[in-house]
């Protein structure tokens, strides 16, 4: 017999807009945006607190478990 | 032979903010309208180059397409993000952050809310808000009560013009200080463009004779019965208002002075 493997979790859990989400590990920032039928060009990200300013390093942003995402953008207001 | 007033011309209409040129003085918000349709509709109506919308929340299960950007064209009218809602310094940075990364532009209608209540701005948080964004290269355009004072302070923090209160938020109350008003437009160097407050068509009429640049307006339209119409009525009115202020009132009196000769008359 061998000894367990340490378990690989099969999902990362993240916070999006408050709620907890779940997503594969290796899922790049911008795979979870066409997840969510999200146009980047139409949405802003927070990410651990950090806003992205660069819409083209989402492809090689890689989310990791614990991983807190703010998604927002523009609505009608005064 | 009739002298014929150019309306072009005797309304200076363009004016500058932070080194942009503007020709609207009617700017409008983007919030509380029954449909899109009837948003867009009001806004050409109301002919505001520069409209106003609000950082939220994507909703996740959401339908695709209640985000603004789907609705307004940002090659046609300048977005102006605000930091309605706030009421923590930096909360509002992180907004006013949040809405420049969006990648439109550097401006941000700047709201420190000081009370849950009334909606009343804190002029000293929006004044510390002001000089960090401004520092990082923000063009401000700070929101603040109908005080000399603060206006001050917020120029010298660096907002590119300062927007006083005519009365509180969706009040609808119309001017409530015209001396202020006048006295903050007197002593800034920076444009002054007073935002909230104004209910009907006469009353920016009464903001814009006061001699400020412009006025900023969201309920006033939204909620109106007809508010495709009361965009007009207010474009028209922030036109009657600056021609009135270009044209120099008349003193107030308090005695009647006769418009007819007094001379003349018959023999009783």
């Amino acid at each position: 017999m061998t000894t367990p493997l340490v378990h690989e979790p099969s999902t990362l859990a993240l916070t999006v807009n408050g709620d907890r989400r779940s997503v594969p590990p290796g899922t790049s920032l911008s795979a979870y945006l066409a997840s969510l039928e999200l146009d980047p060009r139409m949405v802003v990200i927070e990410h651990n607190r950090t806003i992205l300013r660069d819409r083209d390093a989402y492809a090689s942003l890689i989310l990791l478990d614990g991983d807190v995402l703010e998604i927002v953008h523009f609505v009608g207001g005064g | 032979m009739t002298a014929s007033i150019d309306l072009a011309t005797s309304l200076d209409t363009r004016f500058e903010i932070g080194g942009r040129e503007f020709r609207s003085r009617l700017m409008v918000g983007t919030g509380k309208y029954a449909t899109n349709a009837q948003m867009l509709a009001a806004i050409e109506a109301s002919g505001a180059e520069v409209v106003t919308v609000a950082v939220r929340r994507v909703d996740l299960d959401r339908t695709k397409d209640e985000g603004i950007l789907y609705h307004l064209d940002p090659q046609r009218y300048m977005l102006l993000a605000n930091t309605a809602g706030c009421f923590a310094i930096d909360d509002t940075i992180r907004y006013a952050r949040l809405g420049r990364a969006a990648g439109f532009n550097e401006w941000v209608k700047l709201e420190v809310i000081g009370d849950q209540q009334t909606l009343l701005p804190d002029a000293a948080a929006t004044i510390e808000a002001t000089r960090v964004l401004a520092a990082e290269g923000f063009k401000v355009m700070a929101y603040t009560n109908d005080d000399l004072i603060s206006a001050l302070r917020l120029e010298d923090a660096g907002a590119v013009c300062v927007m006083p209160l005519a009365s509180p938020i969706g009040s609808g109350l119309g001017m409530l200080n015209e001396f202020a008003i006048r006295t903050i437009k007197h002593r800034l160097g920076v444009p002054v463009i007073v935002d909230a407050g104004v209910g009907t068509a006469s009353d920016a009429a009464i903001v814009m004779e006061q001699g400020v640049d412009g006025v900023l307006m969201n309920t006033g339209i939204a909620a109106a019965t007809d508010p495709v119409r009361m965009a007009t009525a207010m474009r028209l009115a922030v036109d009657a208002g600056r021609l009135a202020y270009l044209a120099g009132r008349m003193p107030r009196r308090e005695v009647a002075v006769p418009s007819s000769p007094t001379t003349g008359m018959l023999d009783p």
